[in-house]
């Protein structure tokens, strides 16, 4: 079949509402594009893991500890479902990991931000996964099937780590006077990194276009931007905690709040490697996946044990 | 065989008793019993399932997007195999 007949078909299945599937022709830019988002998605999973397995070990409570720990495996969870829905379009999970650790794959900003008190962990769960989940669920109506069913999956988990972080906050804010003082702290360090992790605004993207005709981006990123902070502020508002913006107003008029100007040249030094944290977290990456080579190389020689004395049998 | 490239298994779990196994993902293992284990803690954190099948991809034949159309054809032109083809008259009763 001719190519422009099969993007002619492509996009009115797109249009229609339907899904497509592994085996089903794409255009090439339909394709790498997934791959781009999908893996930088998958990366920032399990490079999301570091920053909180930091606090394992020292979270307050037992309690905590616990829901830390599921909440971190969950995490890697999610980097294993994005990994195997982005393989699906072509491309080895070996091949993404190299690209990770060899710094040429980007994974999301905000995990370049250090997590200095217990606080941390709270806002991360609160604000961190609270964006994350915006912009997710607008993902999982996205139309390539596998990534669409993951997204599903990944947001109904996501629910948790966003109210186990709330929780944490709360419970600070209704504590000793240093207690709600290590929240309001968290809040004012974790609340820019956390609306500009959506992303800049979208008239500097020239592919937005055909994107969101393909389904591949489904809102700009200001529309989810601007969803997240009219869902935060009255949950800080709530907790008695100060969004740390002086310019942020309601406007009675639109219903929506208006923020003051963002820090984008933070975001992009961050993003091109030079935040807090880059080089410690990739470091820490590697070195996790050198470590697990031991593992990996046991788990490969049982398995050829117990094939062969399967044979033996 | 490069050590995180394992061979691929489709993971499918069957999420109450009496109901199909459905589709859910994909795992890397060096064998069938670690797939099931990774497919465990990777899909079945929350109870979703009591019962998985891991398969290896490299097993499953998939018939293709392609060819669709004339694939199921065969079915299309006996529309005498659904009840709704027979005309039944009014007043005749359990048919």
């Amino acid at each position: 079949m001719e190519e422009s007949k099969q993007l002619e078909q492509f996009e009115a299945k797109i249009a229609a509402g339907q899904k497509i599937e592994p085996k089903d022709w794409m255009p090439e830019a339909y394709r790498k594009q997934l791959i781009r988002m999908m893996s930088q998605h998958a990366h920032s999973e399990i490079v999301g893991m570091l920053p909180e397995g930091n606090w394992i070990t020292r979270a307050p409570s037992l309690r905590r500890k616990a829901i830390l720990l599921a909440k971190v495996q969950d995490e890697g969870g999610h980097g294993l479902y994005l990994y195997s829905a982005a393989e699906t379009l072509g491309i080895d999970r070996k091949e993404l990991l190299e690209q990770l650790h060899s710094g040429k794959a980007k994974y999301s900003s905000i995990f370049n931000y250090p997590t200095l008190t217990w606080a941390d962990i709270g806002a991360i769960g609160w604000l961190v996964d609270g964006a994350a989940i915006m912009n997710q669920t607008a993902l999982a109506r996205g139309s390539y099937g596998p990534y669409s069913r993951a997204m599903v999956r990944i947001c109904k988990e996501e629910s948790f780590h966003n109210r186990q972080g709330y929780e944490i906050m709360m419970h600070l804010a209704q504590g000793t006077p240093e207690q709600k003082e290590m929240a309001q702290d968290a809040f004012n360090r974790w609340w820019w990194p956390s609306i500009m992790m959506l992303g800049p605004s979208d008239d500097q993207s020239p592919n937005s276009e055909q994107l969101m005709r393909w389904k591949v981006k489904m809102e700009s990123n200001d529309a989810i931007r601007e969803r997240f902070i009219d869902r935060t502020v009255p949950q800080a508002d709530f907790i008695g905690l100060k969004v740390p913006d002086p310019a942020m107003k309601f406007n009675e008029k639109t219903g929506h709040y208006e923020h003051g100007p963002i820090n984008w040249e933070e975001f992009f030094e961050v993003i091109k490697g030079n935040g807090v944290c880059n080089a410690i977290r990739l470091k820490a990456r590697v070195e996790a996946d050198k470590k697990g080579q031991w593992v990996r190389e046991a788990a490969t020689a049982y398995a050829a044990k117990q094939a062969k004395e399967k044979a033996m049998a | 065989m490069s050590d995180t490239q394992w061979p691929l298994w489709e993971v499918f779990v069957q999420g109450n008793p009496g109901i199909p196994h459905k589709h859910v993902g994909s795992v890397h293992a060096p064998d069938a019993e670690m797939a099931m284990q990774n497919a465990r803690d990777v899909y079945t954190r929350r109870s979703e399932g009591i019962s998985i099948w891991v398969v290896p991809a490299a097993a499953i034949s998939a018939s293709s997007p392609e060819d669709q159309g004339a694939f199921f054809e065969p079915a299309n032109d006996k529309p005498y195999r659904h009840p709704t083809f027979y005309k039944i008259p009014e007043g005749v009763k359990y048919l």
